[in-house]
């Protein structure tokens, strides 16, 4: 059943009679509409209640939906006027990781994020939102940019991790990472970062490192794969669900051990159902932590930043 | 325990020749038999070829700082954060590593000079659970750090990890915007940051710490990288160059500043800590 996940079969089921109740009703009778009705709310239900008790396995296959909503469907549904700015000024331009002028509400921000793209032709052309060195730099270039002017940043986050590559080994890979989280944490302006998708270790934290660490509900934030910790750990990539749940990657798991400061709540049945209700419920968490920053000076901001990192003690 | 068990216990990757007397090693590059008590004057670098093997932290420390250092305590963290099992528990493993190490953890600072100029040095030892990065080896990396700022004296960060303590999870992955807090300290602080990358130092320990000093040396050979060399050649399923991720090879790329050799080390920071002095905070 195309677009639906194995665990939400049976709502998959319960639609698709829906729908084929609705096609074979020629007239309006009653008797179908009312049973149309009931198994809508059937399903809605359903819908609710699966997405309530998602196992963390499961929460990473939402994550990975291809349908969720991505960098730029963020861009569309909850920032306005966008005006994205390129290039590291030292190699290239990396499509994987998009950043630029943006406007949240009357606040204008700097937002950098990953992209992991939407089609074949996109999922390539943003690297399936695996940076590589110059993404990295640039996003530090865009930080750097806007704490001297004074503009709040704003990342999106979602990537399985940073780009394996033989070149991205050979122009510093892990220095880029290292330099980025630096360029978060020295930043004198208000950062909140938001884990949308994948937060996927070193690649993730690099644009994580701010002042409020949000994540949306059926996200998944850990240092590895589920199924790079099973290979290594379990010896095979097929226990991945149970490496998914010993790791805690979970919303609700990390904001116990303190590593996220707020749940973002998606619409019901997760974000690939409801873009612009996505994008909504995002925007608004984000114009909550930011205006809870804005009264802070540039060394209030940084000594915040540093001491949260410096207390999550699990 | 005589010198030849000790020299075992800090040698786990160099198999011994099976004879009675174990007096000899087998060079894991060279394949040549080595006098134990030889490779061990030589500082663990093999005499035929000049392979750098690994080695503890203390044998380490002793290495590099003056006589009469002191050993900082191991910091307190929360054990087993996660409850974490996989097909065995996290707290049996770290119970098993802890037997075969002198330590607890795999970070261990020694405070003390270097030629007389004072000097922090953290050591991460690759036989402990391969080095990996979790809450033990964070707070012991911001408390020789701390140690450093106190001290106003160098911060020198030997670094050697597989990558993250998988067991710790996201906490292990918190270690890297910590530990960068610190580094931040020591450059505000005045006080030169050098980082000796050792064998292997791979993962979120070099995108993080280990390549943030004012100054990198490496030890010839290491293996330095962030990407696993398997997941690479999976994701491109490429031959990798020869030579990939090796010390020199980073040297080539612009990533490090020295490659020296072990029984050098020593010399080239104290040659360092003369022009990188203390000076007044940012
Ligand atoms: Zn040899």
């Amino acid at each position: 059943m195309n677009g639906y996940l194995e665990f939400e079969k049976p709502v998959a089921q319960l639609e698709a009679r829906i729908a084929e109740l609705r096609s074979s009703a020629e007239d309006d009778s009653v008797d179908i509409s009312s049973e149309i009705s009931r198994l809508e709310i059937k399903s809605a239900a359903l819908l609710a209640s699966t997405y309530a008790s998602l196992t963390p396995w499961q929460k990473t296959q939402v994550a990975r939906h291809p349908r969720r909503p991505h960098f730029r469907d963020y861009v569309e549904h909850t920032f306005d006027d966008f005006l994205p700015l390129g290039g590291d000024r030292y190699y290239g331009e990396d499509e994987a990781i998009l950043g630029g002028f943006a406007k949240l509400g009357d606040r204008r921000v700097m937002l950098i994020g990953h992209e992991k793209g939407h089609d074949t032709e996109s999922r390539l052309r943003h690297n399936f939102g695996m940076g590589k060195p110059e993404g990295y730099r640039k996003a530090i270039r865009l930080m750097e940019l806007a704490g001297r002017f004074g503009l709040p940043v704003i990342t999106l986050v979602d990537t399985s991790g940073a780009f394996p590559g033989i070149e991205a080994e050979e122009r510093g890979q892990a220095e880029a990472i290292a330099r980025s989280t630096e360029a978060c944490l020295a930043l004198p302006v208000p950062m909140v970062a938001a884990i949308v998708g994948e937060g996927g270790s070193g690649g993730a934290v690099a644009l994580a490192s701010a002042n409020r660490v949000l994540m949306l509900e059926h996200a998944v934030y850990s240092v590895i794969s589920p199924e790079g910790c099973a290979s290594i750990l379990w010896r095979t990539a097929e226990k991945a669900s149970d490496a998914a749940q010993a790791m805690k990657v979970t919303s609700h798991d990390l904001e116990k051990l303190g590593v996220i400061d707020r749940i973002v709540m998606e619409p019901s049945g997760g974000a690939h159902r409801d873009h612009t209700l996505a994008g909504e419920l995002l925007g608004e968490a984000l114009e909550t932590e930011l205006a809870s920053l804005a009264a802070m000076s540039s060394e209030q901001v940084i000594r915040q930043r540093e001491d949260r990192f410096l207390s999550i003690s699990g | 325990m005589n010198w030849f068990t000790r020299v075992r216990n800090t040698l786990p990757f160099i198999g011994k020749r099976d004879t009675p007397d174990n007096l000899w090693i087998k060079c894991p590059n060279c394949q040549d038999m080595v006098f134990v008590k030889e490779y061990e004057e030589n500082l663990s670098v093999c005499p035929n070829c000049g392979h750098h093997g690994r080695i503890g932290a203390d044998r380490r420390l002793e290495i590099l700082l003056d006589e009469g250092y002191d050993v900082l305590p191991q910091p307190q963290v929360t054990e087993d954060p996660l409850k974490f099992k996989d097909t065995k528990r996290y707290v049996d493993r770290l119970k098993q590593a802890r037997a075969k190490n002198p330590h607890r953890d795999a970070f261990t600072v020694g405070s003390g000079t270097i030629e007389g100029k004072p000097a922090v040095v953290g050591v991460q030892d690759f036989g402990f659970m391969g080095g990996s990065m979790g809450m033990a080896v964070g707070a012991a990396f911001c408390n020789g750090a701390q140690k450093a700022l106190d001290r106003r004296a160098a911060y020198i960060v030997v670094t050697a990890a597989g990558g993250a303590r998988m067991q710790e999870g996201i906490l292990s992955l918190m270690q890297m915007p910590k530990a960068t807090v610190m580094t931040r300290r020591l450059k505000e602080a005045g006080l030169p940051y050098i980082v000796v990358l050792s064998d292997p130092t791979t993962g979120g320990v070099t995108a993080s710490y280990a390549m943030l000093g004012d100054i990198h040396m490496a030890e010839p050979g290491a293996l330095i990288g962030f990407a696993g060399q398997r997941v690479i050649q999976d994701t491109i399923r490429e031959q990798l160059p020869d030579g990939f991720q090796r010390a020199e090879y980073l040297y080539r790329h612009g990533m490090v500043d020295l490659v020296v050799e072990r029984k050098d080390m020593r010399g080239t920071l104290s040659d360092l800590l003369e022009y990188l002095q203390p000076q007044a905070a940012a």
